[in-house]
């Protein structure tokens, strides 16, 4: 997520680096590839300009000229800006003691009625009881849709087949809500465009009549620049509560979150990060600016890592590790819990620093990957989980075959357990903050390259070079290793003529 | 109401705003092109989505031309009009339909981009010219998409081919294919779950499906369709360079156009990966569908200021 942003301002800012001081003019084309940065990012163009006046302000003056890092300082102040442009947060739902009620509105396949469900599930983690009503009678088979959604998270779906009025809809809905004891009522109103009267019209009416407590807009995280001119309308209509944004798991820059903050004024709540109904993440604007910025999100991965790991099994590892002990079985263990679905890229987007790695991993299956390690170790014996030193070439040969890998994919595995045990040993007992330091220390020393890693399991790469493409690669690898074989060369030469 | 006034009235929303936008540059008989009236400029064209690099061309064609001058809106019109013409003029691209047999269509695109009101749009337009259409309601990940499709088959009157909720979209396409030649259909128009085109997995799920829709007709899918939504941004480029890599799309279908939106990503796109735009949505009824034609667009999107 933000990561092409994150891309464009990193490079915007490398232009900075590296000269000692900075001066206006310098600092000013820095200003102008963020500036550019922020638009191919679909922040809309008027925000930008606002943003750029107020970090300039800022920027130009006496502080940045006497800081001791000029580049850092720059940093510093377009990440408090978006910060302050991001937030204030304000994640709760306000709920009240008896029912409440919650709208959501947008344009169309932005992605209402999946974000319904999300919230469904976020409620019924908080204990509530949820209710979820059909007011979308515009799509074809969207009441439908909303009952499958119901069904999979497990709350109760409102709907009245062949009614013609929303408004009516939702009225007898959070009649029966209160009859029922329902806490939150969820309303997944239709699809709409800003500028059409009539729809936008019947949306004020459910507004004036069902009088929901909370009515908050689902944004697209792809939007471009009409995001201003949506969200204005919407917010003019309805005076908003909140603003969701969706489908900020692919490479959407997700600019237009700051459009909409800037015209709504209304905090950010949630963002949209897969299409699992779990994947619903509070909105938090640090992380948020940090990722723009490539400083990652450590808060975020904490969260992930909270809600998705097992915390008994996590537990008794931290004492196994606490006594020395890790095995192969535990090995397995952690293995599943990150082989779920799309959560090991997720996790790696937000490390610190490895921005750029899910770039570098697209196309790279780790999922199956991990399944397969996984299948390696399920297809040894319990002595040999617990001593794999027992694995000979005869008991490795049998694991392979068993696993359906080659018997390098065993030892590579052994090999790579024998690492992570080190390591492992290493963490026992340390706190996540400290735990997330070393994991930077040792990528930045290259104990760590995940990449590297994956390429020796020898899967697909999801890109099929042609005979001619490999040929281009090889070329390119030579003249790479001839170009740094000059290189040491030079340097001894120019060692040779010293004094 | 004709052709060109469906999509003129489509397109009227965008073009009110870019027509008042470029009219308050021009309070006045004429305006002095200076920084500040290009900087005017860029902001009118960077709103319409095409993104900076190409605004950025039109705004130094205009300074190249105009600067230092004072100049008439029409003379600034027909140079960035001019402009507009150079980077999308395209043959009109109508669906190439297969020698013989059925012609297969794949239809692909991101989640909530418009794939499949779309599809019902494109099959009741086939319909209408007297072919033969066949459904395949291939999006068997989001919950009702089935359904959906299902809804539009029984209004437009045509036949549909479905599968079960989770089940292999691939194999829905390879019935439908079979039910397409065995009922001797002239197209058969395939649906598929959105996806974002940075999911590797769900991306290899499409080269799947494309792979198995070829055992039985070679050559299919004959075209594969790209849905744009008009609202996206420059993620939209991202998109086109993602599904053409994988699912070697023949065409966009630019959705929501009747909005406030411009749409006006689809220039680089047509610029960079020669894709062309084969339809354009501009409402939400099932006769919303017409063909793109650059000509018009531009037109469209300029007319009643020159």
């Amino acid at each position: 997520m933000f990561e092409s942003l994150q891309t464009g301002l990193q490079s915007a800012f490398k232009s900075l680096q590296g000269k000692g001081k900075l001066t206006e003019a310098n600092m000013r084309d820095g200003l102008q590839l963020v500036e550019e940065s922020l638009l191919e990012a679909d922040v809309s163009y008027s925000v930008v300009q606002d943003f750029m006046v107020r970090v300039r302000e800022q920027a130009l003056g006496e502080k940045v000229l006497l800081a001791l890092n000029p580049s850092e300082h720059l940093l510093g102040i377009v990440h408090q800006e978006l910060i302050a442009l991001l937030g204030p947060v304000d994640n709760s739902l306000h709920l009240k003691s008896d029912v409440t009620v919650l709208m959501l509105c947008g344009l169309q396949g932005a992605g209402k009625t999946t974000t319904c469900g999300k919230l469904a599930q976020l409620l019924l983690h908080e204990n509530k009881k949820p209710m979820l009503v059909a007011a979308d009678l515009q799509r074809p088979a969207a009441i439908e849709q909303l009952h499958v959604i119901g069904e999979q998270v497990g709350v109760p779906v409102y709907s009245e087949p062949g009614a013609k009025d929303p408004v009516k809809v939702c009225r007898n809905a959070v009649a029966k809500a209160r009859s029922e004891g329902v806490n939150v009522v969820v309303l997944d109103t239709a699809g709409r465009l800003a500028i059409d009267e009539e729809l936008m019209d019947e949306l004020r009416r459910i507004d004036q009549r069902v009088s929901p407590d909370q009515a908050y807009l689902v944004v697209d995280g792809m939007t471009g620049q009409d995001a201003v001119l949506s969200a204005d309308a919407f917010n003019k209509a309805l005076e908003l509560d909140g603003v969701i944004m969706t489908k900020l798991d692919g490479d959407a820059r997700g600019g237009a979150l700051l459009s909409v903050k800037h015209v709504t004024g209304v905090p950010v709540k949630f963002i949209g990060t897969g299409e699992h109904l779990d994947a619903l993440e509070v909105f938090r604007p640090e992380g948020m600016a940090g990722r723009i910025l490539g400083q990652g999100d450590v808060m975020a991965l904490v969260d992930i890592a909270k809600q998705k790991f097992d915390e008994e099994k996590q537990r008794q590892l931290e004492e196994d590790l606490a006594k020395g002990q890790f095995t192969l079985a535990q090995f397995r263990d952690q293995l599943q819990q990150i082989a779920q679905p799309g959560l090991m890229q997720k996790m790696i987007g937000l490390m610190p620093g490895m921005g750029g790695l899910t770039e570098a991993m697209q196309g790279e299956d780790t999922e199956s990957a991990m399944k397969r390690l996984m299948g390696v170790i399920d297809s040894m014996t319990p002595q040999e989980r617990s001593n794999p030193k027992l694995i000979d070439p005869s008991r490795r040969h049998r694991i392979a075959k068993g696993a359906g890998v080659a018997g390098h994919d065993v030892s590579g595995l052994l090999k790579q357990f024998d690492q992570m045990s080190g390591v492992m040993k290493q963490f026992a007992g340390k706190g996540m903050g400290d735990r997330m330091r070393m994991a930077q220390q040792m990528q930045n020393s290259g104990m760590l390259d995940p990449g590297a890693r994956m390429t020796k399991t020898k899967q697909g790469s999801g890109k099929r070079l042609s005979a001619k493409d490999r040929a281009k690669a090889k070329k390119l690898r030579e003249r790479e290793i001839r170009r740094k074989k000059r290189e040491q060369r030079g340097g001894g030469e120019v060692r040779a003529k010293g004094p | 109401m004709g052709l060109f006034a469906r999509i003129k009235d489509g397109l009227k929303k965008t073009r009110q705003i870019f027509n008042t936008d470029l009219r308050d540059l021009f309070k006045g008989e004429g305006r002095l092109v200076d920084d500040d009236f290009l900087k005017e400029l860029f902001a009118v064209l960077v709103k319409t989505d095409m993104g900076g690099e190409p605004a950025r061309r039109f705004r130094d064609r205009v300074a190249k031309e105009f600067r230092g001058r004072v100049i008439a809106l029409d003379d600034m019109l027909t140079s960035i009009k001019a402009e507009l013409h150079e980077l999308i003029s395209q043959a009109e691209t109508p669906l190439h339909f297969a020698d013989s047999g059925p012609t297969i269509i794949m239809v692909v695109g991101v989640n909530g981009s418009g794939k499949t009101t779309s599809i019902a749009k494109l099959a009741y337009r086939l319909h209408a010219e007297g072919k033969k259409v066949v459904l395949g309601a291939g999006d068997t990940f989001r919950a009702a998409a089935v359904s959906q499709l299902s809804v539009w088959a029984d209004r437009i009157g045509c036949e549909i081919v479905k599968g079960k909720q989770g089940g292999d979209p691939a194999s829905v396409a390879y019935a439908t294919i079979a039910k397409a030649l065995e009922i001797n259909a002239d197209v058969a128009i395939i649906d598929t779950a959105g996806r974002l085109q940075t999911q590797s997995n769900l991306m290899q799920e499409l080269e799947k499906i494309r792979r198995v829709m070829g055992k039985q007709i070679p050559e299919a899918p004959h075209q594969v369709l790209l849905v744009l939504d008009a609202t996206a941004g420059q993620n939209a480029i991202s998109q086109a360079k993602g599904f053409s890599e994988v699912a070697h799309c023949t065409g966009l279908i630019l959705a929501k156009l009747d909005g406030t939106a411009k749409g006006g990503v689809v220039i680089p796109i047509i610029q960079q990966f020669a894709l062309p735009v084969q339809y354009i949505g501009v409402g939400e009824q099932l006769e919303d569908l017409d063909l793109f034609d650059s000509q018009q667009f531009v037109e469209a999107l300029f007319d009643g200021l020159g």
